[in-house]
């Protein structure tokens, strides 16, 4: 039989607790490691794109001269389709969370959709790009249109927001519905009127998270059609266009050190874009927290 | 109260209008409504039909002028040269490379971060670091191309003379601290799931906090951390731009990581920016590459919920 001794305990337990000290170091060190990495990352950019950041930069278009090279087209196509994917995707989403939630809550269909949605929800990007470039550009005749890439973000958002939307619906306590079918209300009257109100803070922050992703997105647009050079900003839902992420990408496959720099400066416009949407996100639900409080 | 004593919604009293509709009109629309948030629940549907028929129809098309077999088994992947093969080895092995490169950051250090969350930190700390530390995943692809490439891959270069330009190494390093939140914020949200009980005992028992966290915590919040883990290796699979701009565009058979290589998503955007005309061969191969794609992350994906159902430690 083992019998530890007191000694040999004694020993032993000194050395479980350097072990534990030296644990928790690495543990530490472990996140010190990607918050380091995030921190490199915006040095790196700041460093590299700040000088090129100005009002020429802002309103013109791209240029072989890197001192010329301007961001507007890219901004607007970026607003234009990004704009189509938010109406799209919550008019869909929110209808479909709102079927799942509210009206058939069990049976097969609904799981059926239930497990659609989380399979979608992992399907790379770029084969939602593949989808859209058939669907949309070839079949529907859309072509490389701001229209066709911004119904492909939408399907791309489309289960991100579901997911929300059912999740800010859930949270709506059943008394308020109960309450609303004793006083004789009809089912689309108590979500219209009491079920929405409560649950659209969580539906919109839902919405702009999902947006946000799809500002960043490359991929699917470069399959659908995007092209990285026009020298004009998209005038209506069918003109061609291209896209903050795309127009980077084309200024970082160039060789010249230069355009990277333009790259830098790219960067820095799409993450304030990202920011300021991700601050609103935060904004709009204090401000819902509040007047639903008082 | 209506004139005659009954009671009605839609009539006057007091010359005030009700503000409650005729039933015939309260429940006509409820139908109709009902029907199109239905329709609106079906697009999700549609859209996996979409993707599967897109791509298996232009697969089919492509396997009637290209055998099954050499796909699968070819180890030589030339479908834009003269001699062409159509071997999807090569860039399985690239995906494979700056997969396994990323799960090797992301698993060490995610693991390391949750458990370092979960706990090991102060209240206060935590709530600062765990938001901060997601950052890392908003942040767009393109901007960790740009990093992987001009910063990454020159540190590289600078320590071995040995590595190209394009590799897949500093890719792989980059996708990892991209996935990284993924990792550790799913795991440490099934590790906070532990019940404070199983700490108390094995705390009660003598065990240090090193052994509460890795044979009481981790052993129970198991079944999170291997879904997270695959998930993140899917994500990690379907990365484009990462790839697209850091690790060249040479589909070799190799398992070297310091060489040029391309990947399954890097090649799809090879050949749409080479605009190769719709209905050519060489446009086929980007939907058998994505069926390929589809198939294997979809396949991650559904292994991922089977764990979570099949393994989970339910504790209530």
């Amino acid at each position: 039989m083992a019998i530890v001794e007191p000694t040999d305990f004694q020993r032993r337990m000194v050395r479980r607790k350097w072990q534990g000290r030296a644990f928790h170091l690495l543990c530490l060190l472990a996140i010190l490691i990607g918050l380091s990495m995030l921190g490199a990352l915006l040095y790196n950019i700041i460093s590299q794109g700040w000088d090129h950041i100005n009002w020429q930069f802002l309103t013109g278009f791209p240029s072989r001269h890197p001192e010329r090279a301007g961001i507007y087209g890219p901004l607007v196509g970026s607003v234009y389709v990004v704009s189509i994917a938010a109406v799209t995707s919550f008019t869909l989403g929110v209808g479909a969370a709102i079927f799942l939630e509210e009206y058939t809550t069990r049976g097969w269909f609904v799981r059926v959709v239930q497990t659609n949605i989380s399979n979608l929800a992992g399907v790379p990007s770029i084969v939602y790009g593949l989808l859209g470039l058939e669907i949309f550009a070839r079949t529907l005749g859309l072509g490389s249109s701001v229209l066709a890439g911004g119904l492909t973000m939408a399907l791309l958002a489309l289960p991100i927001v579901i997911i929300a939307a059912e999740e800010a619906l859930r949270a709506v306590p059943p008394s308020l519905r109960e309450g609303a079918y004793a006083l004789g209300a009809t089912r689309w009257q108590t979500i219209w009127h009491l079920v929405l109100p409560q649950a659209f803070p969580g539906i919109l922050t839902g919405v702009i998270l999902a947006v946000s992703r799809a500002i960043g997105e490359a991929a699917p647009l470069i399959v659908v059609g995007a092209v990285a050079f026009i020298p004009y900003a998209p005038d209506g839902p069918l003109s061609n266009f291209t896209v903050l992420p795309l127009q980077i990408f084309n200024w970082i496959s160039r060789p010249q050190a230069e355009f990277h720099e333009v790259a830098a400066a790219g960067i820095l416009v799409l993450l304030a874009v990202l920011l300021s949407m991700n601050g609103v996100a935060v904004l709009l639900r204090l401000k819902f927290q509040k007047s639903s409080e008082g | 109260m209506g004139p005659n004593g009954i009671i009605g919604p839609a009539t006057d009293l007091d010359g005030v209008r009700s503000s409650v509709p005729a039933p015939w009109k309260r429940h006509l629309p409820e139908g109709t409504i009902k029907l199109v948030l239905l329709l609106c629940s079906i697009v999700s549907i549609l859209t996996t039909v979409g993707i599967v028929s897109v791509l298996f129809y232009e697969a089919v098309l492509f396997f009637r002028e290209v055998s099954i077999l050499e796909f699968i088994t070819g180890t030589k992947w030339t479908p834009l040269f003269a001699s062409k093969h159509f071997g999807i080895w090569p860039l399985l092995t690239g995906t494979l490379l700056t997969t396994v490169g990323a799960m090797l950051v992301a698993l060490p250090l995610g693991l390391l971060s949750a458990i370092y969350l979960s706990e090991y930190a102060p209240d206060l700390v935590r709530q600062v670091l765990k938001p901060v530390l997601e950052v890392l995943a908003g942040i767009p692809t393109v901007v960790y191309g740009f990093f992987a490439l001009l910063f990454v891959t020159p540190i590289l270069r600078s320590i071995s003379d040995d590595i190209a330009i394009f590799n897949a190494l500093s890719p792989a390093i980059v996708m990892g601290i991209m996935i990284l939140p993924m990792v550790s914020s799913l795991s440490e949200d099934s590790m906070r799931g532990v019940p404070r009980s199983l700490r108390e005992a094995a705390y009660a028992l003598g065990a240090t906090k090193l052994e509460v966290a890795t044979r009481v915590v981790v052993p129970a919040a198991l079944s999170g951390i291997v879904a997270a883990f695959i998930l993140a290796m899917s994500r990690a699979i379907g990365e484009t731009m990462i790839v697209a701009i850091a690790a060249g565009s040479n589909p070799d058979f190799t398992l070297n990581p310091l060489v040029p290589i391309q990947t399954m998503t890097g090649y799809i955007v090879q050949v749409i920016l080479g605009d190769a005309p719709t209905g050519s061969l060489a446009h086929k191969t980007i939907f058998a590459v994505g069926s390929s794609l589809f198939i294997i992350t979809l396949g991650m994906n559904l292994v991922s919920q089977a764990v979570v159902r099949r393994f989970r430690e339910a504790y209530e």
